[in-house]
C-alpha cells in the first residue's frame, strides 16, 4: 500500500540454532499506533533490533518508505528518521539530563531538518525535556542524570528518541519499571505525537494500556507471528492466550 | 562509637559554582591555581638553564614530549580507543619528518609540520579498518602495527633500512628547542581538555560509554573514531617529528615498545580521561626514569610494574586523587 | 617442489598453531585476557634451559616441571591480578601485557639474549618423507600440536570443565547460577592456557635459539591466527593456522622470506575488513558489528 511507512517481509533471524524470529510478516501504516505484545522470549526486541540495524537478519526485507534497509547500519538507519528506544536504559550518568540529549542534536539528520544550522543545542533539549514531562522551571533538567529516578530515565530516553525529530518511533517496552502515575503522565504524550502524524510501534507487556491507545497489535510467540488485529481481537484470540497463559492441554 | 569517613565539597569549591566565582579574589585565586602552576613553571623552567643545568633541561624537554605522546593515548582512550601501541604516531612522523629532510632536503620549518600532518593521516588510514572492533581487539591490533612496521623496514630496507636515515638538520636554535615542546605541550593540554567538554567532546565520550546509543541518534560513530584518531595522531607524530630533528637521526627505535608503553603508563598513573592525569603522569615518570638511566633495559621492567599496580590498586590515578583532595575534605562521623 | 611445500607448509601450520592454543584457549573461549603470553612462553623455554643448566635436571623432569610452573604462574596471575579487574577487559588487556612486557624485558635485561639459549632436541636425527629431509623434532611437534588440537576440541565441547570455560564467557551471570564457579573456572583456563604454551615452547624452541623479541612476535601470532579464524573455534585455529602456514611459506619461496611477516599483516586487515569475527566465528559477530 502506499500509505504504507513500514513493510516488512520474510524476516527471519536464527542465532546459532535458536529460532529467534521465523518469518514475520506485517506492514505499518503512516501515522498508526501499533502494538507488538507477546510473552518473554517471543522475540520481540530481536525484532525490533532486526527494524533498527543491530542485527542483521539472515533472511527478509524490512521496506521502509520503499527502500530495503534490512541489514543497514544503526546510524543510516536512524539517519532515515527511525528512532528507538533500550530496553536497558543506559543514559550517559555523569552528564545532565539536558545534555543527554546533546548526541543525536549533533547528528546531520538534525542539522538538516533544522535547515543547515545547529541552532542553540542546549535550548532545544530544554524544549524537549519539557515535552517529555520534565518540570520546565525546576532544576530537574539539570540534574546530572545519575540522580534521576527511574520513571525520569525512561522520559529521558523518549526525549533522545524525539530529538531526532523521527517519522517512525519505536519504544522497546517503554513502560516497563514506571510506576501506574508515570505511566499515565506518559500515555497521553505517546497519544499526542501519534495524533501529530508520527508512526509508532510499541512493544509492551502493560497490555490494558497499549491497548487503549494501539490502532492495531500483533502478537509474537517463539517469533513468528500468531495474530494480527486490532486490540480488541487480540483479547478474544485463543492463540494469543494460549501463548500467554498456556493452552488447556498443558496441565 | 562508630565512626565513619564523610567526603564534603570544601566551602570554597561551593562558592565557586557559576557566577560566584567572580566574587572575590580568593575564589579566583582558587580555580585560577591549579591551572595557572603548570603554564607558569613549563614557562619559566627553560629559562633557568644556569640553575638546573643543562642535562635537567634536556630531561624537561623530553618530558613534554613524552606527555604529548600520553595527551595523544588519552585522547583515544576519550574515544573509546585503548592503544597499545602509541609507538605508531611517533614513528610515522619521526619517519615522514626524517624522510623529507634525508632526501628533499627541506627545512625543519617544513618537516615538521608535514611530518606531523603526514603521519597523523597515514596512520589514521592504517588505522581505519580496525576502528569497527571492540576496544580490546582494537588494543591487540595497535601493540602489533608498530612492530610490524619496524620488521617492515627492517626487511624492505626502505627508509634506511636497519640504520635509519642520519645526519639530518638540526633544529635552527637553542629556544626553539626548548619552547616549542612546551608550548605545543600547553596547547595540547587546555585544548585537548576544551574540546573533550564541549558538545563534539560530549560526543566522543558518549561513543566511549554506550556506542550504541550514540549510533541510534543517527551519528556515524566510525566517523567520529576516525577524527578522534587523526587529531591524537597530530600530537603523537609531532612528537617523532620533534624528535628526529632533535636527534638528527631517525632509526626503527622510532618504533620501539618504549613509545608505547611510557604514554600508557603515565596515563594509569596519572588518571585515564583527564588530559592533565597523563602530563602529571609523564612528569613523574620521566626524571625518575632519567634518575633509573644507569639501569638500561630495566626501565621498562619497571614502568610494567607501575603499570600493573596502578592498574589494580589505584585505578582512579595520582590526578584524581589530588583533584579530590583539592576540592574535598574528609572527616570522620560518629554514626552512633 | 611441491612435497617441499606440502610439508614444510604443515609443519609451519602446526606450529602457529601450537602458538596460538594457549592463547585462544584462555582469550577467546573463555574470555579471559592473557597479554602476557608472549611472556610466559620465553619464560617456559629459559626455565627449562635453567634447569637444565643450572640445576642439571633431566630433560624429563625439566619439562614436567616447567609446565607446572607456568600452569601455576597462570593460575596466580589470576588470582593476584585479574581477579581485580575482572570485567573490564581493558584494564584486564593493560594488566597482563605490563606483565608480559615486564617478564620479557626483565629476561633481556639479566642478560638471556645470545645465542648459547638453546633447548636440546627431543630425538636427533631426521627422515626422509617424499624426497624432503624431515627431522625428528618437527615430526614430533605436528604429533603433538595435532593432539593438543583434537584435545583442545574435545575438552572444550565435552568435557564439565571445558563447557564451564565457554560458559563463563558466553554468559557470565547465567554460568554462575548454573552453579559454575566462575572465578575459579576462569583461573584454571588461564593456569591450562599457560600449561600449552609452555608446552609449545618446549616443542618449537628446540628448532631455534631463544629470542626475546620472540616474546612479541608469538603474541602476534596468537593474535593473528585468533583473528583469522574466530577467536572462540577450535576448527577456526587449525584452518587459520593452515592458512597462514602455508601462505607464510609459499610468500618465503616465491618472494622474499622477509616478506613472511607481512602475510600476517595483510590476513589481519584483510579479515577484519571482510568478516571481522573470522572464518568461523560465530558469537562476537553480534558484539564487533556494533
Amino acid at each position: 500500500m502506499e500509505t504504507d511507512i513500514l513493510k516488512v517481509e520474510g524476516l527471519s533471524k536464527n542465532f546459532g540454532g535458536v529460532a529467534a524470529i521465523v518469518r514475520v510478516h506485517f506492514s505499518l501504516q503512516k501515522g498508526e499506533l501499533l502494538g507488538i505484545i507477546g510473552p518473554n522470549g517471543s522475540g520481540k526486541t530481536t525484532l525490533v533490533n532486526l527494524l533498527t540495524g543491530f542485527v542483521r537478519p539472515d533472511s527478509g526485507k524490512v521496506i521502509y518508505r520503499g527502500k530495503n534497509i534490512a541489514g543497514h547500519m544503526p546510524y543510516k538507519i536512524a539517519e532515515l528518521g527511525i528512532a528507538r528506544t533500550f530496553q536497558m536504559v543506559k543514559p550517559f550518568y555523569q552528564l545532565s539530563a539536558f545534555k543527554n540529549l546533546i548526541i543525536p542534536l549533533y547528528s546531520t539528520r538534525v542539522k538538516k531538518l533544522r535547515g543547515g544550522k545547529y541552532g542553540d543545542r542546549d535550548d532545544v533539549a530544554i524544549d524537549l525535556l519539557e515535552d517529555v514531562g520534565f518540570e520546565r522551571d525546576s532544576s530537574v533538567p539539570y540534574k546530572v542524570a545519575s540522580s534521576l529516578p527511574h520513571g525520569y530515565l525512561k522520559r529521558l530516553e523518549l526525549a533522545r528518541c524525539l530529538a531526532l525529530r523521527p517519522d517512525l518511533l519505536i519504544l522497546d517496552e517503554l513502560f516497563s519499571g514506571m510506576s501506574m502515575s508515570e505511566v499515565a503522565s506518559t500515555l497521553p504524550i505517546i497519544e499526542k505525537l501519534n495524533s501529530e502524524g508520527l508512526s509508532i510501534i510499541m512493544v509492551e507487556h502493560r497490555l490494558k494500556e497499549l491497548f487503549r491507545i494501539a490502532n492495531r497489535v500483533i502478537a509474537l510467540n517463539f517469533g513468528s507471528k500468531i495474530a494480527d488485529g486490532p486490540p480488541r481481537d487480540m483479547m478474544e484470540n485463543q492463540a494469543v492466550k494460549a501463548a500467554y497463559l498456556g493452552s488447556e492441554e498443558e496441565g | 562509637m562508630k565512626l565513619r569517613k564523610e567526603r564534603l565539597d570544601r566551602g570554597i569549591k561551593a562558592r565557586c559554582e557559576d557566577i560566584f566565582a567572580l566574587s572575590s579574589y580568593r575564589e579566583m585565586l582558587y580555580l585560577l591555581f591549579p591551572r595557572a602552576l603548570p603554564v607558569m613553571i613549563l614557562l619559566i623552567l627553560p629559562l633557568l638553564k644556569g640553575v638546573i643545568g643543562l642535562y635537567w633541561e634536556k630531561v624537561l624537554m623530553i618530558t613534554c614530549i613524552m606527555a604529548l605522546l600520553a595527551l595523544s593515548w588519552d585522547l583515544m582512550a576519550s574515544v573509546g580507543l585503548i592503544s597499545l601501541g602509541q609507538a605508531l604516531f611517533f614513528g610515522a612522523g619521526a619517519y615522514i619528518t626524517g624522510f623529507l629532510n634525508h632526501v628533499f632536503k627541506l627545512p625543519p620549518l617544513l618537516t615538521i609540520p608535514l611530518g606531523t600532518l603526514g603521519g597523523a593521516f597515514f596512520c589514521t588510514l592504517l588505522l581505519l579498518p580496525v576502528l569497527r572492533l571492540r576496544g580490546v581487539y582494537f588494543a591487540i591490533v595497535t601493540l602489533t602495527l608498530p612492530l610490524m612496521l619496524a620488521r617492515f623496514i627492517e626487511t624492505t630496507k626502505i627508509l634506511g633500512g636497519t640504520e635509519g636515515m642520519s645526519a639530518l638538520s638540526p633544529l635552527p636554535n637553542v629556544w626553539i628547542e626548548m619552547y616549542v615542546p612546551v608550548l605545543a605541550l600547553l596547547l595540547c593540554l587546555f585544548g585537548f581538555r576544551r574540546l573533550i567538554n564541549e558538545d563534539y567532546g560530549l560526543v566522543l565520550q558518549g561513543i566511549r560509554d554506550n556506542d550504541r546509543a550514540v549510533m541510534s541518534g543517527a551519528i556515524n560513530i566510525y566517523w567520529f573514531k576516525a577524527q578522534a584518531v587523526f587529531i591524537a595522531g597530530v600530537a603523537g607524530a609531532f612528537a617523532g617529528a620533534f624528535m628526529t630533528h632533535y636527534n638528527q637521526v631517525v632509526g626503527m627505535a622510532a618504533f620501539a615498545m618504549d613509545y608505547s608503553i611510557l604514554p600508557l603508563t603515565a596515563a594509569v598513573l596519572g588518571g585515564v580521561g583527564s588530559f592533565a592525569g597523563p602530563t602529571i603522569g609523564a612528569f613523574i615518570l620521566m626524571p625518575l626514569s632519567e634518575v633509573l638511566r644507569g639501569v638500561g633495559g630495566l626501565r621498562v621492567v619497571f614502568y610494567s610494574a607501575i603499570l600493573i599496580i596502578c592498574i589494580v590498586g589505584l585505578p582512579e590515578g595520582v590526578f584524581h586523587y589530588m583533584r579530590r583532595k583539592y576540592h574535598q575534605f574528609e572527616r570522620m562521623v560518629d554514626v552512633g | 617442489m611441491l612435497p617441499s611445500i606440502l610439508i614444510y607448509g604443515l609443519v609451519n601450520s602446526v606450529n602457529l598453531a601450537l602458538i596460538a592454543m594457549g592463547f585462544s584457549l584462555t582469550f577467546g573461549i573463555s574470555g579471559v585476557a592473557n597479554f602476557a603470553y608472549g611472556g610466559f612462553y620465553i619464560l617456559s623455554g629459559l626455565l627449562v634451559w635453567m634447569l637444565l643448566n643450572y640445576l642439571k635436571f633431566p630433560f624429563l623432569l625439566a619439562i614436567i616441571v616447567t609446565i607446572g610452573v607456568v600452569g601455576l604462574l597462570g593460575f596466580v596471575t589470576y588470582w593476584i591480578i585479574l581477579l581485580r579487574v575482572r570485567g573490564i577487559p581493558l584494564s584486564e588487556v593493560i594488566a597482563t601485557f605490563a606483565l608480559g612486557v615486564g617478564i620479557l624485558e626483565l629476561f633481556r635485561w639479566l642478560g638471556f639474549v645470545t645465542y648459547e639459549f638453546t633447548l636440546p632436541y627431543f630425538k636427533k636425527g631426521m627422515v626422509m618423507i617424499a624426497g624432503v629431509p624431515v627431522d625428528y623434532q618437527r615430526l614430533f611437534m605436528i604429533g603433538i600440536g595435532l593432539a593438543l588440537v583434537l584435545f583442545l576440541y574435545f575438552f572444550t565441547h565435552y568435557t564439565r570443565v571445558g563447557l564451564a570455560f565457554r560458559g563463563i564467557a558466553q554468559n557470565e551471570r547465567t554460568a554462575i547460577s548454573l552453579g559454575i564457579k566462575s572465578d575459579l573456572t576462569a583461573a584454571l583456563s588461564l593456569a591450562l592456557g599457560s600449561a600449552m604454551t609452555a608446552v609449545a615452547a618446549i616443542v618449537i624452541l628446540p628448532l631455534g635459539i631463544i629470542s626475546i623479541n620472540q616474546g612479541y612476535e608469538v603474541l602476534l601470532i596468537a593474535v593473528a591466527v585468533g583473528i583469522v579464524g574466530g577467536l572462540e573455534s577450535v576448527p577456526g585455529i587449525l584452518v587459520a593456522s593452515l592458512i597462514l602456514g602455508y601462505a607464510q611459506v609459499i610468500t618465503g619461496i616465491y618472494f622474499k622470506p622477509e616478506w613472511m611477516m607481512v602475510v600476517y599483516l595483510a590476513a589481519i586487515v584483510l579479515v577484519l575488513a571482510i568478516k571481522p569475527s573470522g572464518l568461523f566465528g560465530k558469537f562476537k559477530e553480534l558484539e564487533e558489528r556494533v
